[in-house]
């Protein structure tokens, strides 16, 4: 138990200096950034308003740094993370909202079928070491190196547009009123399948290599040998390599995660899909900053959770984490 | 080249390279302290004749022949070429409008090799001028990430302590945090006339890279730090940054060459990604402003396959160049994660998937010798 307060503590550790460096970008940029988009944004919205994003960025205020910082924290506690300036008047929290599931859902279950598919081809490839099947391993480098966002327009060119199998983008059809309905439900998987697809082939690639490479060195050992000598069934001689190959994958899960939530988000924009990405492209657009820094946090947040999640398995796969030293 | 020939370094302190795997695939140490694999590899390809051993010092920088290093190589000099002498021979400017009429993406032709985009533009034109910044952004990352990361890992391994958690505390924090929002944020302040220098690009988006790497490297070090030949070092009275530099880097090069390798790929992968969402000054051309003016123009869903295909393929056939390289120099720190090589010709003989391969580092080319001829 000791591992995971660790964890814990350095996850909350790391948390409130994401926070901080939130809070710090706007204020060391050169040129202040955040005045030129207010003075355009004058007239456009309430002069409350302004003066609450004046206050936001510290601007025209006679509050030092730290008082600056206290007041942030005392907003996101509270949840407030400002006024989305782009989609006026509506709250920052609203927004992101709204797009949460989407990216969740779409991001989460793509995370899970690249990491079991990953894992069980990249164990194949292992067993079969030296057969035709090494040929998959140029092939993964390929789906690697290449950006998620240009693997989903190949996949949108060939799949929605040439052959029209799957739409086009946007999360549900235009016309659809999200109902709850077995008709929603389909038209919603039909649009989810694309971006799943071009996130699974991208991020799977990853977790093929890094199963292989541990897998190779598992089998190298005496136990596996053993387990062949006396005659065990070859599939449970796999099961007993995999089952201690697959430990660094899941420690390396944090360090992948952080890719795949970046090349997701790429993904939703090419898309047009209704989740963080897309809203960050908006954001971008727009200069939106309390949106953009608030998609900030909120990416990080849901990072270091799923981290943690990935720790909590670890410690539940791996008997040796729990000895208390 | 003395591959397979030459007798390994072992003993001599600092003229080898690790044997050991990168710790964190939790690869067991083996073998002797300044071994020196490039003479032992089982997988690489014997040369054709065995040459004599080389002196010890040139055969430090010997690269292994393996066809994925060859391969990378070879793509990754085409891409240096292209970066020079790209915008000199570019036929067009690659902002300029061949006609102001009409508004139609035009397929490729003699005239535009790769077509148009909907302004008319040649996208062959911007493919050539965008190479330049794309790379220098990707080396200037690279670069600056792989300093970063062997000072704070080597530092953090072999002070120990206090240092160590400070070290291993910031680049954890840097590992998890999700880089490209964070990225999107302090470009999204950036004001835009520092869209457009390439350098400036490159340094920011190294203070997100070198976590990776100096984990790396700080794990090497521990392991390094501890062998018999850094002892002496010490007890011979040398200063503290002399045997970093001399005794314990000279091992940890492949393990830089690696990380270096993958911050260059984590910085095309990010430039790109970044120009791609509009936050690097368009105007400033490089092939993730191609995609983004391709995307801004719904030429994916238009059929206008000419205009994203190229700028898309040259990102990923940069980044397999450098993955490939990567893949060269695990294997060569690795031996075990060849998959040509002993073990495809051994259970061609043997009967297949019979018994896993045991390779013993110094014992393999004796097998293999008479084999000759490459895999």
């Amino acid at each position: 138990m000791r591992v995971l307060i660790r964890r814990i503590a350095f996850y909350i550790v790391t948390a409130v200096a994401a926070i901080t460096v939130d809070f710090f970008i706007p204020r060391v940029m050169p040129g202040n950034p955040v005045s030129a988009v207010l003075a355009r944004l004058q007239g456009q919205v309430t002069p409350s308003t302004i003066s609450a994003l004046e206050q936001q960025y510290g601007l025209k205020t006679k509050e030092g740094l730290w008082g600056q910082y206290v007041h942030y924290l005392q907003n996101l506690v509270h949840g407030n993370l400002g006024i989305s300036t782009s989609n006026y008047p509506a709250e920052v929290t609203t927004v992101i909202r709204s797009a949460l599931p989407w990216t969740l859902g779409l991001v989460g279950m793509a995370t899970v079928v690249s990491f079991v598919l990953g894992t069980l081809i990249g164990i194949g490839v292992a067993w079969r070491r030296g057969t035709w099947l090494d040929n998959v391993l140029p092939a993964t480098t390929f789906f690697q190196a290449a950006p998620y966002f240009f693997i989903a327009f190949l996949a949108l060119d060939l799949f929605a547009t040439r052959l029209g199998w799957f739409p086009t983008g946007r999360a549900y059809g235009q016309l659809d009123f999200p109902a709850f309905s077995a008709t929603y439900v389909g038209d919603v998987l039909s649009h989810a399948v694309l971006p799943a697809l071009t996130i699974v082939v991208c991020s799977a690639a990853g977790w093929i290599v890094s199963m292989r490479n541990v897998m190779v060195t598992t089998m190298d050992e005496d136990y596996v040998l053993v387990a062949q000598a006396k005659g065990l069934p070859k599939g449970r001689v796999v099961w007993y390599a995999a089952r201690n190959a697959i430990l660094p994958s899941v420690s390396g899960f944090s360090l992948a995660l952080g890719f795949v939530v970046s090349g997701a988000l790429l993904t939703e924009i090419v898309f047009s899909y209704p989740g963080l990405g897309w809203i960050l492209l908006q954001a971008v657009g727009e200069r939106d900053y309390p949106l953009l820094q608030g998609i900030f946090l909120i990416i990080t947040f849901a990072v270091l959770a799923a981290n943690l999640a990935a720790d909590f398995v670890y410690v539940l796969l791996d008997p040796r984490t729990r000895q208390e030293a | 080249m003395s591959t397979g020939t030459g007798l390994p370094g072992a003993g001599l302190p600092g003229t080898g390279l690790p044997d050991a795997g990168l710790p964190g695939v939790g690869l067991p140490v083996t073998g002797v302290p300044g071994a020196d694999p490039a003479g032992t590899g089982p997988g690489q390809p014997a040369g054709a004749a065995p040459a004599l051993p080389l002196p010890g010092r040139a055969r430090r920088f010997q690269v292994p022949r393996s066809p994925k290093i060859i391969i990378g190589l070879v793509m990754l000099a085409g891409f240096l070429i292209l970066a020079i002498v790209g915008p000199l021979v570019a036929p067009y400017n690659p902002s300029a409008s061949a006609s102001t009429t009409n508004g139609v993406p035009q397929p490729p032709s003699a005239a535009h090799w790769l077509g148009t985009t909907q302004l008319q533009q040649d996208v062959f034109s911007q493919m050539l001028t965008g190479g330049r910044s794309t790379i220098l952004v990707a080396f200037a990352a690279g670069l600056v990430a792989t300093m970063l990361s062997v000072v704070m890992g080597v530092t953090a391994g072999y002070r120990g302590g206090l240092t160590d958690d400070t070290f291993s505390m910031l680049a954890n924090f840097f590992l998890v945090l999700p880089a490209l929002p964070l990225l999107i944020v302090v470009f999204g302040f950036l004001p835009p006339s520092s869209g457009s220098n390439d350098l400036l690009i490159g340094l920011i988006i190294s203070v997100t890279g070198w976590a990776f790497g100096a984990r790396v490297l700080r794990a090497q070090t521990l392991s390094l730090r501890n062998r018999d030949y850094v002892e002496s070092a010490r007890i011979v009275g040398e200063r503290g940054w002399r045997v970093v530099v001399f005794e314990i880097l000279p091992n940890l090069t492949p393990v830089v060459a690696a990380s270096f390798l993958f911050t260059v790929l984590y910085g095309v992968g990010t430039y790109t990604a970044l120009a791609f969402l509009g936050l690097v000054n368009p105007e400033h051309w490089s092939w993730g402003s191609i995609l983004f003016y391709a995307q801004s123009n719904e030429a994916e869903i238009s059929g206008y396959w000419w205009w994203y295909m190229p700028p898309g393929f040259a990102v990923a056939f940069l980044g397999t160049a450098l993955a490939l390289l990567n893949f060269g120099i695990d294997e060569f720190i690795n031996p075990r994660l060849r998959a040509a090589g002993l073990s495809r010709r051994r259970t061609g003989k043997a009967g297949r998937g019979k018994l896993p391969r045991r390779f013993v580092l110094g014992v393999t080319p004796v097998i293999r010798a008479g084999e000759g001829g490459r895999p």
